[in-house]
């Protein structure tokens, strides 16, 4: 149990830090404010007349486009700017027990984001009776989604000791993930591209994968896919920082 | 303690660290000194398993840095170059992190970090976050989180880097002190606190070992008997065909 033991330690670590600083704060507040404008006001909400959580779920990949990044394109790059990393990193831990800690702690505190929207959930309750299961089932995809933003901003922000560096470079990747499926640009390619090709390209998409969710349905699919694009990224964080290391 | 064989690394074509052996006993204090850019800090780097050499083979007790990293990793303890901590955090919050990644929790941990703080004298600023302190401080805190598990072996880069005389003074008796009873490895580009507080010195240019000796056998090879004189012999010829 002693990997879990590191794994904890430097989970706590990292979140304390979100919450030593302002970064937490100012963080949940525009979360909440953004998210809550889409839903209401773009998406809305109330003009639908349906008692359902669509035009709250259907902006989350846009949402999570900038503010998952901002979560995570801190997390090795602060390292090392400071110089912790060679600290971290020749205390006795593993390189994937840092990681995965690391990962965990931001992934906890955009839970506590998404949680914090309950009273949308509550709103839609009393207005109205909306099927609860696929609500649930929208705040599945939902924090898979912003996992896997969140391992690719992981891997960006491993790769330089500029913050800003790793949020534009994450953002532009996790945009390609959004736009592969996205409705107007599949449409576009179908044009050029036969379907079958269309349909691979939009696979590799957040937006397929997502969409299965908000309609309830929770395919094994979706759910490996999300796994594998986590899996992937930070498979690739451990890679990079080995060769970092090895100059 | 610490058993270094034929330790090269290369970054590119240029050799940093040029075939390096050495060993450090239990009871010894080996000063590793050199002009800047020698490969002090690459070395020491290669030693807590932080960078993997080229080639060559570094074993720590009984363990192979390379092969076997966590059993040695927990056997030394280690203060890198420029004293690095997470500066939003606390003294203590810090050390008590460093604690639980050494495996140390509730009473031993409370003991640990009492002890660490005492010996480096941080009690006026535990409660401070760490980018507000001094870098005396700094250092010291580094130094503290490195002497938690009361380590058999201890690496320091440039422990006195940027300390004021008082907290040099005080800084090379901890180490001399500790060097009675660990393996000490720390690099210096000050002469006077390796005559101070080495059993051994290791003279280090361009990556390659150029001198290996006490203290006073190296001052013997001067006419004056000082250190300055043969470091500036042994090390001065390269660097000025280097200009």
């Amino acid at each position: 149990m002693n990997a879990w033991n590191n794994i904890k330690a430097i989970m706590k670590r990292e979140l304390g830090s979100y919450f030593s600083s302002p970064i937490a704060y100012v963080f949940l507040v525009i979360f909440l404010l953004l998210a809550g404008f889409f839903t209401f006001t773009i998406g809305n909400f109330f003009e639908r007349g349906e008692a359902s959580l669509v035009s709250f779920f259907t902006w989350h990949p846009w949402l999570y486009l900038f503010l998952v990044p901002a979560v995570g394109m801190r997390l090795w790059s602060e390292e090392r700017r400071l110089g912790t990393m060679e600290l971290l990193l020749t205390m006795p831990v593993t390189t994937w027990q840092a990681i995965v800690g690391k990962f965990l702690a931001s992934w906890l505190f955009l839970a506590l984001a998404l949680a914090l929207t309950f009273p949308v959930v509550v709103t839609v309750n009393y207005m109205g009776s909306p099927d609860n299961g696929i609500i649930l089932s929208g705040y599945v995809g939902s924090l898979l989604l912003s996992g896997t933003y969140l391992a690719v901003s992981c891997m960006t922000s491993a790769m330089t000791r500029n913050q800003v560096i790793s949020f534009i470079v994450s953002v532009v990747i996790c945009l390609f993930l959004i736009l592969a499926g996205y409705t107007p640009v599949t449409d576009l390619l179908t044009r050029w591209a036969n379907p079958s090709v269309v349909s691979m390209i939009a696979g590799f998409s957040v937006m397929t994968h997502f969409e299965g969710f908000q309609r309830g349905v929770l395919d094994s699919r979706d759910l490996i896919f999300f796994a594998s694009v986590m899996g992937f990224a930070l498979f690739t964080t451990g890679v990079i920082i080995r060769n970092q290391r090895a100059g | 303690m610490i058993k270094v064989e034929n330790l090269t690394k290369a970054f590119g074509s240029k050799l940093a660290v040029n075939d390096i052996s050495f060993t450090v006993e239990r009871g010894e204090v080996l000063g590793f000194l050199g002009p800047n850019g020698a490969g002090k800090s690459t070395t020491m780097r290669m030693v807590t398993g932080f960078i993997p050499p080229t080639s060559g083979k570094i074993t720590i007790g009984a363990y192979d840095v390379v092969e076997d990293p966590l059993p040695a990793k927990r056997l030394f303890g280690y203060l890198p170059e420029n004293a690095p901590g997470y500066a939003d955090m606390s003294v203590r919050g810090f050390l008590n992190f460093a604690a639980e990644l050494r495996g140390l929790t509730g009473d031993a941990r409370k003991k640990a970090v009492g002890r660490a703080v005492e010996m480096c004298f941080l009690e006026s600023v535990i409660d401070q976050s760490i980018d507000t302190l001094s870098k005396g401080y700094k250092h010291r805190t580094c130094l503290a989180q490195a002497l938690l598990h009361d380590p058999e072996v201890l690496i320091m880069d440039e422990p006195t880097d940027g300390l004021d005389p008082n907290q040099k003074y005080e800084a090379r008796n901890l180490i001399k002190r500790m060097g009675e009873n660990k393996a000490i490895i720390f690099s210096t580009h000050i002469l006077e606190e390796v005559e101070a507080v080495c059993s051994r010195v290791i003279i280090i240019d361009r990556g390659r070992i150029v001198a290996n000796g006490t203290p006073q056998e190296l001052k013997a090879r001067s006419p004056e008997g000082r250190l300055d004189d043969v470091f500036r012999a042994i090390t001065l010829p390269d660097t000025v065909k280097a200009g």
